[in-house]
């Protein structure tokens, strides 16, 4: 879609009479939580034939919002003042009773994991007459008519038979499209997703993407779309509203909001976004190898006589090298063998067959023993930052063990993790500190401090940004590149992101089933893909096409 | 789905043998000599030297741990000493109430236990809630015995409504005075079984009632009632059904104990006749026939998942 | 890329050291820790001074042979003519000896048994199939007829008691263990070249803490009950000594005459038994993790 008929179509939007209407809302939190209102006076409107993103990062009230809407909140979170209006009728004065009837007839929810929002025990399609059978009189056999029709409207192949599927035996993509099917059953004028395709891979989340829009034109419900990703934003939204800490700070057209912010806090949004075009990187100094892998090969399974059938095999015959200086980005969906690839390399997992060479020595088969004396030369940074770290142990504690495995003395090791802490850009006083005392951000930065006070050659970065909101991303991925640069590391950099692969990789490499499909430069494989699957990847990448204003 | 139930019945056979080899282990490494123990206080040495013999035990140990397992690999769990009977023979006569009080305790505590941790998850925090969680600590404070002799002060010795003590056969002397016979004794064995089944069900299904899917319904618009009925307790049925198998161990020790104090004639009052008569054979059977029938009905537990959740396959 | 400064903050601007209660402050602000506990102290508290107040309790009074309660006999008097409530007071310290070293040695040994099991590979399937077949032997059973061979001790008994308890206990660490070995602080560790003892001491053990002071409350709890049942059945320790479950044996032949034998020692147990149970439910919602949580109701 193109920008100019996005701008036609809002202002024809604007005209007719709002689905949704919120005024003044404001939500309580309960006592002890760290701020009085999750949201605060907030009002904005969601047209018929609209789509309007509500965006913000973690704890800017975005869920809430949709939540309230839908009377879903948990007891302690109560609106205190406002009025959200669908379609005439104020929500907040509902019974329960009025409440679950409007819920499906005139709202329904789309979630984040499609897998847990589906009951694991019900036929699918069962779950989705569910909705028929509350609010309809019609027969059994008029419901499953009309679930096969939603279901056949949401392009679900074979739709006959995967009404007896249960949600285990469908994929992501299939078990978002049955909750999509399961909100659209009753036709309402309302549509709600929170986060519908934060949780898929990105081919999935763009054919999701496609099919929400297509939905939406032809039903012509307004849908309140909720996400953290600009990059969603972009190809989705009509209209965006932008929240931070419970307030709404800017609102506007796609195009005023993405193109022309003006909220510093929207503008520091938007510039935090990475990019799709690649950076500019240092030519790399390509006769120094820090770490070469050669067919590496990860089986999982296959043990034992029987099992042969369900070996799987996480990565095949894998070759890379990463100089010094450099950083490889090794970049697939999930279940790509990426991960896997990573923890083999510094031996968390043992590969199957192989050769790892790091620092001269083939760590691929050696005994945990022997791996020992080279395990300072490769560290890694994990991606969850609230379970890297030993909640009982201090900061300086994590810090130092590493260091002190090695035999470097406490004074010694407590210097250097002083030293760390100022680069990672954290004051050194906070080494007493526990890690429940730090943001999420803080605690990756302290991550990478633990990991460089190994003085490793080679540091893998396993979807280390992933988990971050975006502008505490870039932050990050500043600092990675920094440490690379200052201490001559060779990064192997794992993720599914291919706009942070874009900005800090000298060179990509593609996986897809545990197979190296497409290796290079970063730049030229992102303007010339070879293979296939790369094109896929790359065109289902959200709002590649928007420069976002800087 | 056969070779499943095949493949599982047929990993029992390990277990079994481990229980086997802990029973004989157990067993035979306490200090103390069987023998001693079987020849009583006023034996001779030659007494006792002639029983070690009849027994075996003064074979290597390891003899006597593969004797013992082959003879119970031909179904054959031991000979009494006095009565020179097989055990399996004693059990064969002894069966019968212990059989009907254990299937009646399950079926009444079942009954009763899995409402009451459904009721009080659905309303958790409530008076019913409290009532429900006081009640189960309190299952579990209360020895069996106690709780039988209260019951028994009660209702059979004050309002007189119930016997004291006794087993009446349902095939003799009809179902009525079978039942009058068994309401204390299952009354008094199931309150420790209600209270664990309880504690489990509301546990699950208030975990339940926390999944996004619970909340799926919600959005639905389905109705509190329905999304319990519905939704919840299938989903927590598979901790439930494990903890019921789990159980089956306290029912056994409670049942010695409650056939003790109701003088019912069933195989608990055949392990305690037999420790007082030192009949060691027909205690380490006995022993051996509980761990087997335990570990049978949770072979049986486990293969019923499947019934409860369709992820489960094989 | 663009690093946006006021982001930039230092750790003191975005989260003051906050000051976690303690966690003993935390277990006492539970009402349940806090009642069960108080509970619990005076049950103690009367078992271990009252008994240097009072008479012996074998010392028998052929007058006042199984009178009920009274003023000078508050719990009565047993066939022997000795006095229930002597004899009561006495047995508290029997059960809590029996339920403490219970609690205490099945936990350090099952701890033992768990970590290991847990985190070295080879260890875990065997390990666990005795587990298992532990598991399936009738508790009850097993202690009579170990008892029955060994002799009816203080020893005999406590050992008799421990033994099906262990299972428990390994299976609880085992999967405390199973979900923290795979968190990624422990891979960190691994991966800066910490050897096995430092890993489980440091990094796993802590975790297992909690889940096991609340499963030895449990057991200390339950232990007490089995000695009582061994000793009803007669089967326990020897009858000599006055544990409330030897108490309530010899109240049986008497039972329908003079009820309170039963009765009062019934209670007492029920109360210290109960007190403990509260206790543990109250540290169950306290300190349990989540993963122990599941495994427990």
């Amino acid at each position: 879609m193109t920008d100019t008929q996005v701008a036609a179509k809002t202002t024809g939007a604007a005209a007719a009479t709002p689905v949704l209407e919120v005024r003044n809302l404001s939500v309580a939190l309960p006592k002890g939580a760290d701020r009085p209102f999750a949201v605060e006076d907030i009002s904005f409107t969601v047209g018929a034939r609209e789509i309007v993103c509500v965006v913000g990062e973690s704890g800017s009230g975005k869920s809430v919002t949709a939540f309230t809407t839908m009377g879903l909140n948990p007891k302690e979170v109560k609106p205190v003042s406002g009025e959200i209006i669908l379609q005439g009728e104020d929500l907040l004065k509902k019974s329960d009773a009025e409440m679950r009837r409007l819920r499906g007839e005139k709202m329904a929810m789309i979630f984040q994991e499609p897998m847990t929002a589906l009951n694991p025990v019900i036929k699918v399609g069962d779950q989705i007459r569910e909705m028929l059978e509350i609010h309809t009189d019609l027969s059994a056999a008029e419901q499953k008519e009309r679930v096969l029709e939603v279901m056949a409207d949401v392009s679900l192949p074979d739709h006959v038979k995967m009404y007896d599927s249960y949600p285990h035996q469908l994929s992501g993509g299939q078990r978002q499209r049955i909750m999509i099917a399961m909100a659209l059953a009753l036709e309402p004028g309302l549509l709600i997703a929170d986060e519908p395709t934060t949780a898929l891979d990105v081919t999935t989340q763009a054919q999701i993407l496609d099919l929400i829009k297509d939905i939406q034109r032809r039903h012509g419900s307004g849908v309140l779309f909720i996400t953290h990703d600009f990059g969603v934003v972009a190809e989705i939204a009509d209209r965006i509203v932008v929240m931070q800490k419970g307030k709404i700070v800017e609102q506007g057209t796609r195009d005023e909001i993405l193109l022309k912010p003006q909220h510093p806090y929207t503008k520091m949004l938007i510039g935090s976004v990475p990019s799709m075009t690649p950076s500019h990187r240092v030519e790399i100094d390509k006769r120094s190898p820090a770490l070469i892998a050669q067919k590496v090969n990860k089986v999982y399974g296959g043990t034992g006589l029987f099992r042969k059938s369900r070996e799987v095999h996480a990565n095949k015959d894998v070759n890379l090298v990463v100089h010094r200086r450099e950083t490889l980005g090794v970049v697939g969906e999930s279940g790509s063998g990426k991960s896997t690839l990573a923890r083999c390399i510094v031996r968390l997992q043992d590969p199957t067959s192989g050769h790892i060479e790091v620092e001269g020595a083939d760590i691929a088969t050696i005994s945990e023993n022997a791996m020992r004396p080279h395990r300072r030369d490769i560290q890694i940074v994990f991606q969850d930052p609230y379970r890297s770290l030993n909640p009982r142990r201090t900061v300086g504690q994590s810090i130092v063990e590493g260091p002190m495995n090695f035999g470097v003395s406490e004074a010694e090791a407590d210097s250097r993790a002083r030293e760390l802490m100022e680069i990672v850009g954290l004051s050194p006083d906070a080494l007493d500190r526990f890690p429940h005392q730090f943001s999420g951000g803080q605690r990756q930065r302290i991550c990478i401090a633990r990991a460089l006070a190994m003085q490793p050659k080679v540091l893998i970065a396993d979807e280390a940004v992933s988990a971050l909101d975006v502008s505490v991303q870039a932050q990050v991925l500043d600092l990675l590149d920094d440490v690379r640069e200052r201490y001559d590391l060779a990064m192997l950099f794992i993720t599914h992101d291919l706009r942070v692969a874009a900005q800090i990789c000298d060179r990509i490499m593609v996986m897809q089933n545990g197979v190296v499909v497409e290796e290079g430069e970063t730049a030229k494989v992102y303007a010339d893909p070879k293979h296939e699957y790369t094109r896929s990847l790359l065109a289902a990448a959200p709002g590649r096409d928007v420069a976002f204003a800087k | 789905m056969l070779t499943y139930v095949l493949k599982r019945v047929l990993s029992t056979i390990p277990v079994m043998v481990i229980v086997a080899v802990l029973v004989f282990l157990l067993l035979r490494l306490a200090p103390g000599d069987p023998a001693a123990v079987i020849a009583g206080d006023y034996a001779t040495a030659e007494d006792v030297e002639r029983i070690r013999t009849q027994l075996g035990l003064n074979d290597p140990m390891l003899v006597q741990l593969w004797r013992w397992i082959l003879q119970l690999a031909s179904g054959d769990l031991g000979t009494a000493i006095f009565s020179k009977k097989p055990v399996m023979e004693l059990i064969g006569q002894r069966i019968e109430p212990t059989l009907l009080l254990s299937l009646c305790t399950i079926v009444f505590a079942v009954a009763v236990a899995v409402p009451l941790g459904t009721i009080a998850a659905w309303k958790s925090g409530s008076l019913i809630d409290r009532f429900v969680m006081f009640f189960s600590v309190g299952g579990f404070s209360v020895p069996v015995f106690v709780l039988a002799y209260c019951l028994i002060y009660v209702l059979a010795m004050q309002l007189k409504i119930l016997p004291v003590q006794g087993y009446k056969s349902p095939f003799d002397h009809g179902l009525f005075t079978f039942l009058r016979h068994m309401v204390l004794p299952v009354l008094a064995l199931s309150v420790i079984f209600i209270s664990l089944i309880a504690r489990m069900t509301r546990a699950s299904v208030m975990e339940v009632l926390e999944e996004d899917y619970v909340r799926t319904a919600r959005a639905k618009g389905q109705s509190e009632w329905k999304i319990l009925m519905k939704h919840a307790v299938r989903n927590a049925a598979v901790p439930i059904v494990t903890v019921i198998g789990v159980g089956i161990a306290l029912l056994i020790g409670g049942v010695v104990v409650t056939e003790s104090v109701f003088n019912i004639p069933g195989l608990g009052r055949l392990v305690l006749d037999a420790v007082l008569a030192r009949d060691y054979p027909v205690i380490q059977g006995l022993i051996l026939f509980f761990s087997f029938i335990y570990i049978l009905i949770n072979l049986l537990i486990d293969l019923s998942y499947t019934l409860f959740d369709p992820r489960i396959r094989y | 890329m663009t690093a946006t400064d006021p982001q930039q903050m230092s750790v003191d601007d975005v989260l003051p050291e906050k000051q976690q209660p303690s966690t003993f402050a935390l277990m006492m602000r539970n009402r349940s820790v806090f009642w069960g506990g108080i509970l619990l102290l005076i049950m103690a508290a009367i078992a271990l001074i009252w008994p240097f107040f009072t008479g012996s309790p074998t010392e028998q009074n052929v007058i006042s042979r199984l009178k009920p309660p009274s003023a000078d006999f508050w719990f009565g008097t047993d066939f022997l003519g000795r006095d229930i409530f002597v004899r009561v007071v006495h047995g508290g310290r029997i059960s809590l000896v029996v339920g403490i070293s219970v609690a205490a040695i099945a936990t350090v040994i099952g701890l033992f048994t768990g970590l290991l099991a847990g985190y070295v590979r080879w260890l875990d399937a065997p390990v666990m199939r005795v587990m298992d077949g532990l598991m399936a032997i009738p508790a009850i059973l097993l202690a009579i007829a170990m008892i029955s061979i060994s002799g009816a001790t203080l020893t005999t008994v406590v050992i008799a008691i421990t033994i099906p308890e262990i299972p428990r206990v390994v299976r609880l660490v085992r999967a405390v263990v199973l979900t923290v070995r795979d968190e990624p602080y422990v891979e960190a560790a691994i991966a800066s070249g910490t050897r096995l003892p430092a890993i489980l001491i440091r990094h796993i053990l802590p975790n297992t803490i909690a889940p096991m002071i609340v499963q030895a409350t449990y057991i200390c709890g339950a232990a007490m009950l089995t000695e009582s049942i061994l000793g009803f059945l007669g089967a326990g320790i020897p009858p000599e000594i006055p544990s409330w479950g030897n108490i309530m044996s010899e109240g049986r032949t008497y039972f329908q005459l003079t009820p309170w034998i039963i009765f009062y020692p019934g209670v007492a147990l029920a109360l210290t038994v109960l007190a403990v149970n509260i206790v543990g439910d109250g540290l169950r919602d306290t300190l349990d993790p989540r993963i122990a949580r599941k495994m427990r109701a």
